[in-house]
């Protein structure tokens, strides 16, 4: 009985999670911004409460337009559901909070995008969490970095800015043999490029400020659950996740796990999580992602395709020094890139520019449709220093593990003309070499 | 909640309360590969509107101790033995697809214990096709898709199951999935479907229940089509009821489910 599947992706991303609107035929998702839903009756408020029936009650733990967000990102990552948040970084914050309290241990790729970074070893350290940071490419580090009270490994699809490739079967099955989750950020590759589930991540978060919104309008996050990781099982065996797998006191004495063998994790996430830290996302905003995800496919594709042609020009450069993208032979996740990124690496790299950091300055000043800004995945092409900007508060040395130089510059492709992207850069490379001589 | 059953480990949910025996009592019998958690959400409802709840893991499904069994009839056997194990006298059987049958063969040999008998997504006799038997024997995986696919009948159900923001066709996959890898020593998949396709006894069950009957079927299931359950549903002179949805019809239409489990039970 061939030919039975789920519809592909392209289709997924336009119709997953949404159909024609029952009370008015709407065709595209309708914008409920409403605080709140009104009940039938007593009985069933009271049945909504209890979680004996499914519904929406207060736009701060669901909301119709998120809920068709959720699904279709959960459809397109192949997972069992989601959680739209406020942003990337409070579904990061959403993922951790659930699985991990004080005392406990995270162990985290040294390869992060700066925010991250500042989340896990100065915020949630403040909060008795601490982390464990191994560069994504030592694998005995990984394994080393365990502790009893370790609660999850965590790593970049593509480490922020190096594009290191996380080994995730490798690291997955690390976290497997220590009854762990891998959580994955996917931002910079989108489910188009790779769905990390596939390759044995438990839970995977974007922020859909990037590429998922595609348009750098809003900010938002997305948190999905593969629904892979046996909670049970990992408790009986370690004794960690008796926040899914034993009684909840916050919810009258819930054991999770017992409420969905596939879904307790984003049911404790969206009933604490949600409830309790309030970082929900606003209708408008799912709308809105929802919008740009409908092109995802198209976009992806541009995107990877201007940046093959950048990247080229780039690397035949007087005045680069290096290019690093791992398409290129010269990147050190040259051979994990193909085996797990065939359709491409992203549209953020970076590159070395040879010469003094004024240079850099004129280079980027040198640019006229590169936006210079703090921000990637946008339609738009896009243009930053690290080290002066997202990752400042590093010195050298965490700059060094985290493959960052004083003259990297961070490029983010757009969808634009790559004839005009690579004039461009031709332009801001003479400004560059010409202040040598001031 | 545990008991022992047969001198084995049986784990039925009861519903978010404290199991209490002397309330009237309802047993929801899962299907092929899935587990108590298709249920949850109108085990809960029953159990906080004055009913004693059972949503079973079979045995070698989900936290039920193996070996799976090797047919309906044991099955049955082995529901109404979990029936004693807990106390219970009476019950109202519930069950979906494969669990329909544990359900009406439960209530056909022992009909002064079943009062209420409620079969969801059923037919009988519930042959499988040669293509899916074939495939679940020889790849698995790839036969969770097919099914899991033909037991969907759209990809915007709401509101969604067991709450907002959940994708049924990855979850359902995934419960499926984890119930498959819980036997590593034997195909569960197969195997269930070889019960459903292997059973025999329906009709002479139904000669013998005596309890009042419903025949839930989703309007748009391509596992098991409303035709499909039109034998049955006559030699019960049971009561139709449909829900506009597929074979997945607990997750795909919660409240509608609810709405004609409220009917039968009353």
């Amino acid at each position: 009985m061939p030919g039975a599947s789920d519809p592909g992706f392209d289709t997924l991303a336009l119709h997953a999670g949404a159909a024609p609107d029952p009370a008015t035929g709407a065709r595209a998702v309708p914008i409920h911004l409403s605080t709140s839903f009104v009940f039938e009756n007593s009985e069933h408020a009271a049945s909504l409460f209890n979680m004996e029936r499914s519904g929406h009650v207060y736009s701060r733990i669901s909301n119709p337009t998120n809920a068709v967000l959720e699904e279709r990102v959960a459809a397109l990552e192949g997972g069992t559901g989601a959680i739209a948040t406020a942003s990337g970084q409070a579904a990061l914050h959403l993922a951790i909070a659930t699985l991990a309290g004080a005392g406990s241990h995270i162990v985290s790729s040294s390869a992060l995008y700066g925010g991250s970074h500042n989340l896990l070893h100065y915020t949630l350290a403040r909060f008795g969490i601490e982390t464990t940071f191994v560069k994504p490419g030592d694998i005995d580090g990984w394994r080393a970095a365990i502790r009893p009270s370790t609660k999850l490994l965590f790593g970049e699809t593509l480490g922020n800015p190096g594009l290191d490739v996380l080994d995730i079967p490798t690291v997955a099955a690390i976290a497997h043999d220590h009854h762990l989750p891998l959580l994955v950020d996917s931002t910079f590759t989108t489910p188009w490029l790779m769905r990390p589930f596939e390759h044995g991540a438990d839970l995977v978060f974007h922020s859909a400020t990037k590429f998922l919104s595609g348009h750098g309008t809003v900010i938002g996050g997305v948190l999905v659950d593969s629904g892979n990781f046996d909670w049970d099982a990992a408790h009986a065996k370690s004794g960690r996740f008796a926040e899914l797998a034993a009684p909840y006191d916050g919810f009258h004495g819930m054991v999770f796990s017992e409420e969905s063998t596939v879904g307790a994790f984003l049911l404790r996430a969206r009933r604490e999580g949600l409830r309790d830290f309030g970082a929900c996302m606003s209708p408008h905003t799912a709308w809105l992602i929802l919008q740009g995800i409908e092109t995802l496919p198209l976009r992806m594709a541009r995107h990877v395709e201007n940046t093959r042609k950048v990247v080229e020009f780039l690397a035949g450069q007087a005045m680069v020094e290096a290019v690093g993208y791992p398409e290129l032979d010269t990147h050190p996740s040259h051979a994990l890139a193909k085996r797990l990124l065939p359709r491409g690496c992203g549209s953020v790299f970076s590159f070395n520019l040879r010469g003094s950091r004024e240079q850099g300055k004129a280079f980027i000043e040198g640019l006229r449709i590169f936006s210079h800004l703090a921000n990637v995945g946008d339609c738009r092409s896009l243009v930053i220093h690290p080290a002066s900007t997202t990752h400042f508060r590093m010195d050298d040395a965490a700059l060094a593990q985290a493959g960052i130089t004083p003259g990297t510059i961070r490029l983010s492709i757009g969808l634009e003309e790559a004839d005009d992207l690579i004039d461009d850069l031709k332009r801001a490379l003479k400004v560059a070499e010409k202040a040598v001589a001031r | 909640m545990e008991l022992t059953v047969d001198g084995r480990k049986a784990y039925a949910y009861s519903g978010g309360k404290a199991f209490d025996a002397s309330l009237p009592c309802i047993v929801f019998i899962h299907g092929a590969l899935n587990d108590h958690s298709v249920w949850t959400l109108l085990a809960r409802w029953f159990a906080h509107h004055g009913h004693a709840v059972l949503a079973l893991d079979l045995p070698g499904h989900g936290r039920s101790d193996g070996p799976p069994l090797a047919d309906v009839e044991a099955l049955a056997g082995w529901v109404l033995a979990l029936l004693d194990a807990a106390g219970v006298r009476k019950a109202a059987l519930i069950g979906h697809s494969m669990g329909s049958l544990i359900a009406l063969e439960a209530a056909g040999r022992a009909p002064e214990r079943a009062d209420r008998l409620v079969m969801l997504g059923t037919a009988v006799p519930m042959k499988v096709s040669d293509a899916l038997m074939h495939t679940s024997q020889r790849d698995p995986l790839k036969a969770i898709d097919m099914v899991n696919t033909f037991s969907h009948s759209g990809t915007a159900s709401k509101p969604s199951y067991p709450g907002p923001g959940t994708w049924l066709h990855g979850s359902d996959r995934a419960l499926m999935r984890r119930v498959q890898a819980g036997q590593s020593g034997l195909n569960l998949f197969h195997h269930d479907f070889g019960i459903c396709d292997r059973y025999e006894r329906g009709l002479a069950a139904a000669a013998n229940v005596r309890c009042p009957a419903t025949i839930v079927v989703g309007s748009r299931d391509q596992m098991t089509s409303p035709k499909q359950a039109a034998t049955i549903a006559k030699a019960l002179n049971a009561r139709v009821q449909s829900v506009d949805a597929g074979h997945s019809m607990m997750s795909e239409a919660p409240d509608a489910v609810l709405a004609a489990l409220r009917s039968a039970m009353a």
